[in-house]
C-alpha cells in the first residue's frame, strides 16, 4: 500500500467498481419517461376538448402533470418511480415536481420559513437559475440575429 | 514512562476492562435483517413516537444507554462517565442524551468509527484508574442521516451500486475495572488515510486504506495473526471496502478472507434488502457489536474479535467542495481470556 500512489489507487478502486448496467437503465428511462409523456398528451387532448387554445392548454397541463407529480411525492409513490426510471423520472415536469416536493416535506420540522420555504428549492434551484438564465440568453440572441426579419 | 504502549501505535491494557453490560435498539429495517434475532429490541416505527427523525435518534441512544446499564445490573449513578457520539452536526444526538442521562460526558466524532474510538478512549480511563465503570454509545438514523449527507427521502433519485445504506439504531457498551469478561486486551487507534477519494457515495473505498493500515499495524505491533484471531471484522467498508483490504492484505502475505467479515455486510440482506454496498452509519458497528458479536462472545462460539470501526470523515461542505475523504479506523481486541 506504501508503494502505491493516489492515482495508482484511484484507478484500481474504479477497476473494482462494476459498471452499472447502462442498457437496462437506459430502456428503464426511456419506458418511464414515455409513460409520463404519454399521460401528458392524454390530458392535453383531453383539454382541447374543452375548446381551449394552444396557450391555455400547454398552461394546463403543466398544471395537471406538476399537481400529479407532487401528490405522487406527497403520497410515498414517486421516490419508486423515480427509483425505477431514473432520468425518466427526473427530467419531465413530474420530476420538477418532486424536488421541490420532497425537500418542502423533508424541511417541515425546521419551521415553514427558514425551513419548507427556504430550503424547497436547494434541488430545484439550480434548474430554475440555469433554466431562466438560458432562455434569457436565447432570447437575446434572437433578437440580435432574427429581429426585424 | 508510557509502558502500555508496544510497538509503534498499539496499547497493551493492564488492567483490562470487562464488557459488562450492552444494548441494541433498531429500526424496522435492520431489524427484518440477518441479524434480527440478536437485537434487544426492534422499533416498528423509526420515529419512535417522535416529531423528528433527530429526536428519534437522541431517543434510541438514550434508550440504548439506560438498557445498557440495566442488563449490566447497575443503575446510572453507578458510571463515571458517558463517551458518546454520532452522524449529526455538533453531534446533537450524543449532546441530548447526555443531557438527560446526567454524567460526566465527551462527545467523539469519528463519523462510523466512533464505536470502536469510544471503547479505545473508555478503556483507557478505566485501565490509567480514571473511572471504574464507563458507557460508551454512538447511534445513527437512516433518515436523519440523509437529510443532511444526501437528497431529501421523498426525492426520485437512484442509488449508485457503491452507495450504502445508514443502519437506524443505537449501541452501547458498559465497560468496568471488574468483571468476568469479555475483555477489551489490546487497542491500536489508526492513523488518517486519504487517497483521494472525492465520491461521498463510494465510501467504502475511501475508507479501505484506513482499514487496510490498522489492521497491518496492529498485528506487526502485537505480533498476532489472523490465526490468533475468530473474527476481524471492520465497521462499514461494504462489499467493495471489503473486497479491496482482503486484496491489499493478501498482497503484504496475509490472508484473512475465511475469518473477516464487515458489520456492514453482515447486518443486511444486500439482495433482499436492496441496500446496494452494505450497511453503514455509526450504528452500523455499534449494533452489530453490542449484538450480535457480544452475545456470539457470552456463548462461547467466538472467543477473540478484533474489531475495527471504519469512520469516513468528510462532511457535507467538503464533499461540495471537492476535496477527498479522510478515512479512519480504530481497532479493539476483545477476548473471553483477560491475558
Amino acid at each position: 500500500m506504501d508503494n502505491m500512489t493516489h492515482k495508482e489507487y484511484q484507478e484500481y478502486v474504479k477497476k473494482k467498481v462494476p459498471k452499472p448496467p447502462y442498457l437496462k437503465n437506459s430502456i428503464r428511462a426511456f419506458i418511464t419517461g414515455g409513460i409520463i409523456c404519454l399521460i401528458g398528451q392524454i390530458i392535453r387532448n383531453f383539454l382541447f376538448r374543452f375548446g381551449l387554445g394552444e396557450k391555455e392548454v400547454a398552461t394546463g397541463t403543466s398544471i395537471i402533470l406538476v399537481f400529479i407529480g407532487s401528490l405522487l411525492t406527497g403520497l410515498g409513490i414517486y421516490d419508486k418511480i423515480g427509483k425505477f426510471g431514473g432520468a425518466g423520472a427526473v427530467i419531465p415536469i413530474t420530476g420538477f415536481a418532486n424536488s421541490i416536493v420532497a425537500t418542502a416535506m423533508e424541511h417541515k420540522r425546521e419551521g415553514y420559513i427558514f425551513g419548507v420555504a427556504a430550503k424547497m428549492f436547494t434541488i430545484a434551484g439550480p434548474v430554475l437559475v440555469y433554466g431562466i438564465g438560458g432562455s434569457v440568453v436565447v432570447g437575446l440572441l434572437y433578437i440580435i440575429f432574427f429581429s426585424g426579419r | 514512562m508510557a509502558t502500555k504502549r508496544i510497538g509503534i501505535q498499539t496499547l497493551r491494557l493492564e488492567n483490562p476492562p470487562s464488557i459488562i453490560g450492552t444494548a441494541s435498539i433498531v429500526g424496522p429495517k435492520e431489524g427484518e435483517g440477518p441479524l434480527g434475532s440478536y437485537f434487544d429490541l426492534i422499533l416498528d416505527d423509526d420515529t419512535w413516537g417522535q416529531k423528528s427523525f433527530e429526536k428519534a435518534e437522541a431517543r434510541m441512544q438514550e434508550e440504548a444507554i439506560k438498557l445498557a446499564i440495566t442488563n449490566a445490573k447497575l443503575s446510572i449513578k453507578d458510571i463515571h462517565f458517558l463517551i458518546a457520539g454520532d452522524l449529526l452536526n455538533q453531534i446533537i444526538s450524543s449532546s441530548y442524551t447526555a443531557r438527560q442521562i446526567g454524567i460526566p460526558y465527551f462527545g467523539l466524532y469519528g463519523a462510523c468509527s466512533t464505536m470502536s474510538e469510544s471503547l479505545c478512549l473508555g478503556s483507557m480511563l478505566i485501565d490509567g484508574g480514571f473511572a471504574d465503570k464507563v458507557v460508551c454509545a454512538t447511534s445513527s438514523h437512516f433518515s436523519s442521516a440523509e437529510r443532511q449527507f444526501r437528497f431529501p427521502l421523498e426525492y426520485g433519485a437512484q442509488r449508485k451500486y457503491t452507495s450504502q445504506w445508514t443502519v437506524t439504531g443505537a449501541g452501547a457498551t458498559v465497560l468496568s475495572s471488574t468483571g468476568n469478561g469479555p475483555y477489551i486486551t489490546y487497542l491500536t487507534p489508526g492513523k488518517i488515510q486519504d487517497y483521494g477519494i472525492k465520491d461521498a457515495n463510494n465510501m467504502g473505498a475511501a475508507m479501505a486504506p484506513a482499514a487496510f493500515d490498522t489492521i497491518i499495524q496492529h498485528f506487526k505491533d502485537t505480533g498476532y495473526t489472523p490465526d490468533d484471531y475468530d473474527l476481524i471484522i471492520t465497521g462499514d467498508l461494504g462489499l467493495i471496502g471489503r473486497r479491496i483490504v482482503v486484496d491489499l492484505l493478501e498482497k503484504e502475505g496475509y490472508s484473512i478472507s475465511d475469518k473477516f467479515s464487515d458489520c456492514g455486510i453482515k447486518i443486511f440482506d444486500g439482495v433482499q434488502q436492496d441496500t446496494h454496498a452494505g450497511g453503514s452509519g455509526c450504528a452500523c458497528s455499534a449494533v452489530v457489536f453490542n449484538s450480535y458479536i457480544y452475545k456470539e462472545m457470552i456463548k462461547g462460539n467466538i472467543n477473540r474479535v478484533l474489531l475495527i470501526s471504519t469512520g469516513a470523515l468528510h462532511s457535507p461542505i467538503s464533499t461540495l467542495q471537492g476535496e477527498s475523504i479522510p478515512g479512519i479506523a480504530h481497532a479493539v481486541t476483545i477476548d473471553n481470556l483477560s491475558s
